[in-house]
């Protein structure tokens, strides 16, 4: 088992939060993990990203080398794409739809989705729309971890024991909710994938 | 023992607080500043009470370092590699006095430049110190070598340097603890005279130093992180400095390198075991992150070893941080990216938060330039250097902390008018104010723009040293206290804030003007602490 997975996003967006979930569950089921952040200026608005492997073998590198990436999890649209070149091809994108406009520059939005169309494996998901709709709106980041919670090779219970380990010194009605966001997210990703192409 | 998930950097630090370390010091820079933070929020670190606040700057925490050690307690000093340029005098000389307890340097390299001015290696640093240098292939190493580092610098009296780059401070990994060691007692050099660096007394501790250098290359030699992996396929040889061993190892999974490897994580260069893989192999790729250090010393000056092959004959590029394909490529392996960049992507540079005071100042400042012509800002090391960047493109140099000032001086003395600086609170108190004191010296015309925003707010939020007595130190230095103005950076007091710098910009002296307002994350962030206390006293 192993799962190579870039997290994606601007600064402040908290795919950290991500990250860290993940990292929790990996721990419970005993698995290794490697995962590198980026910390500095770019956590002011700019583009970042994370690396972050889990196997159940020993991890070298603490970078994903070009084209072996098995998921990309994008809490913004335009750079989900940026790392593409990570991806490998029978890896998936889970990204959401809302974009985060800071730049004057920013893409039309009809094309970034039909770049994001044009992959084999993709999932967009409009994660700040279904955590409104689950009443966390500031959950969408979970949204999204649970949208791409299928194609991580650990159990969905470990992922909310990752949650309840991470949120709780911020209270239980936090941890309740961010556990909302997670399952409309799962449930969301699958209705939208075809059996067995998981 | 215990098994804990931490940052390259945490994990020095918790090596550091279970080898019996009983103080930190640093001045915050990534990618170093966590090492510290972790310290001031560690259990053990605050049972204890090891010293843990911030430093003034690089130069005044290596210094406090040195006097723990003096005291013969453990110290570790943390910075970024640009901050051992201004340690460099402390930090070179300490190799002279030698220590009493144990003193490790611990030093974060960026190569790539990612939160940084250049991407200069500090194993130079350490060669040119003449000290054992450690470098960390991975978390768990990191965290025994500042465990055992204490140990190291105790055996031969002297600091030991550890080096670790952006990729493994920031990246998290399993780590297992140590026991807990006990701090050293209080104790006090054997010879009264071993930290006075008098010429006759410099030449003798010279001497001492120059005579253990075979013992610490001995040291390397057989050091448990310098390991020779035989391997039959000799017509390549492969050196792998830290982190680059681990980018070796993605490209030979299952431990199937078929060449011999040098794994290299303590210098002075092991001497017998590089001796071997040079002369058992027809040539030598050497892997490391950051400057070809290992690569020129083995090269030499006249080329003799031309087997040699890394990043200065172009096998690997010259500049930047590697990573597994960069060291694939080398070893003449495909690299495949999965799907190209499609043209929509945008770029997206990092920018001064919403709501941020340096907005306003730059918004005021870009306006009165109007009247005043361009080229005449300097500036310096923190948010506010992203000023350079369109919208506002107000400033016109960025250089090294504290520079802005004096630069402005030089500008002023060659004829620029107005000559402004603008520089943040903590770079101010970190290396300004004996730039400040240069220009009241001469009463030079110049205007510095000290924008307080009372935190160092690059980094993340850590205290600053000048909070709350900003006027007092720039009056204390002997500019007129007519000539310190204090603004609020708001929108709402545009054009007053024109008016003041204006006025400033006319006179023909030294002035300071000081727009404060906190900074918007801190602010944001104690706001929603302020909140949830007040919802848990309602709750209660």
């Amino acid at each position: 088992m192993k799962s190579d997975i870039i997290l994606s996003g601007v600064g402040g967006q908290g795919i950290l939060s991500i990250a860290a979930t993940i990292g929790m569950a990996a721990l419970e089921n005993h698995l290794y993990l490697k995962q590198a952040e980026v910390h500095g200026m770019s956590q002011r608005g700019g583009s970042v990203q994370s690396h972050l492997r889990i196997s159940e073998k020993e991890i070298a590198s603490d970078l994903i080398p070009l084209g072996k990436a098995d998921l990309i999890i994008s809490v913004e649209p335009m750079e989900s794409l940026r790392y593409l070149p990570w991806l490998s091809e029978s890896g998936w994108l889970v990204t959401n739809t809302t974009p985060f406009v800071n730049i004057l520059e920013y893409p039309d939005m009809e094309e970034v989705l039909a770049e994001i169309e044009k992959l084999p494996h993709q999932i967009a998901i409009n994660a700040d729309e279904i955590a409104r709709q689950v009443k966390s709106p500031r959950s969408s980041n979970m949204v999204m971890l649970g949208a791409a919670s299928p194609f991580i090779d650990i159990p969905y219970d470990s992922l909310e024991t990752g949650i309840k380990k991470i949120f709780g010194r911020k209270g239980e009605k936090i941890v309740q909710l961010n556990l909302e966001a997670l399952k409309a997210g799962r449930e969301f990703a699958l209705e939208h994938t075809p059996v067995g192409s998981r | 023992m215990e098994k804990l998930l931490l940052l390259g950097a945490e994990a020095i630090a918790q090596g550091a607080i279970d080898g019996g370390m009983s103080g930190v010091y640093a001045y915050p820079g990534t990618p170093s500043t966590e090492i510290t933070e972790y310290v001031q929020h560690n259990i053990t670190a605050i049972e204890r009470n090891l010293h843990r606040q911030w430093s003034a700057n690089e130069k005044t925490a290596m210094e406090a370092a040195l006097g723990m050690s003096y005291a013969g307690k453990r110290a570790m000093v943390c910075m970024k590699h640009v901050g051992l340029n201004v340690a460099a005098d402390a930090f070179i000389n300490s190799a002279i006095t030698g220590v009493n307890g144990g003193l490790v340097v611990t030093v974060a390299d960026d190569p790539s430049m990612h939160s940084s001015q250049n991407e200069q290696d500090s194993r130079f640093f350490g060669k040119f110190a003449m000290i054992p240098i450690l470098e960390p292939s991975n978390q768990q190493e990191a965290y025994d070598m500042a465990y055992d580092g204490f140990e190291l610098s105790e055996k031969f009296k002297i600091p030991v340097l550890i080096r670790i780059t952006t990729r493994l401070s920031h990246s998290r990994s399993g780590v297992e603890s140590r026991e807990v060691k006990n701090e050293n007692p209080l104790t006090y050099p054997e010879d009264p005279i071993q930290f006075v660096l008098l010429p006759s007394n410099a030449r003798k501790r010279y001497k001492g130093l120059l005579a253990i250098q075979s013992l610490i290359e001995q040291e390397s030699e057989f050091s448990v992180y310098n390991t020779y992996l035989p391997g039959r396929d000799k017509s390549l040889g492969i050196i792998a400095c830290g982190i680059a061993f681990n980018y070796l190892k993605e490209n030979y999974p299952s431990k199937s390198c078929p060449h011999p490897v040098l794994q290299i994580n303590q210098y002075p260069l092991p001497f017998s075991k590089v001796e071997k893989i040079v002369d058992e192999c027809e040539k030598v790729l050497v892997l490391e992150d950051g400057y070809p250090f290992v690569e020129e010393q083995l090269k030499g000056f006249l080329n003799i070893n031309s087997k040699i092959i890394g990043r200065l004959n172009g096998t690997i590029p010259r500049d930047g941080e590697l990573n597994p394909d960069i060291v694939a490529r080398a070893l003449g392996k495909e690299v495949k990216q999965g799907f190209p960049v499609p043209k929509v992507v945008a770029n997206r540079p990092p920018e001064l938060c919403s709501g941020c005071s340096h907005r306003d100042i730059y918004n005021a400042l870009n306006e009165t330039m109007k009247e005043f012509g361009k080229q005449k800002v300097f500036s310096d090391i923190g948010c506010y250097t992203l000023g350079a960047l369109p919208p506002w493109n107000s400033i016109n140099s960025c250089v090294d902390m504290g520079a802005s000032i004096t630069m402005a001086k030089g500008a002023a003395d060659a004829g620029v008018r107005p000559s402004i600086a603008v520089i943040g609170d903590s770079t101010f108190t970190h290396s300004g104010m004996t730039a400040l004191l240069d220009c009241v010296y001469e009463n030079t015309p110049v205007t510095v723009i000290i924008s307080d925003n009372a935190t160092t707010a690059m980094t993340g939020g850590q205290a600053s040293h000048a909070t709350g007595r900003l006027e007092e130190i720039c009056v204390g230095l002997g500019v007129k206290p007519e000539h310190v103005k204090v603004l609020t950076p708001l929108p709402k007091y545009h054009d007053e804030m024109v008016k003041a710098l204006r006025e400033e910009f006319v006179y023909e002296g030294v002035s300071v003007i000081i727009p404060r307002r906190e900074c918007i994350v801190q602010a944001v962030a104690k706001n929603k602490k302020e909140k949830k206390v007040k919802v848990e006293e309602v709750s209660q």
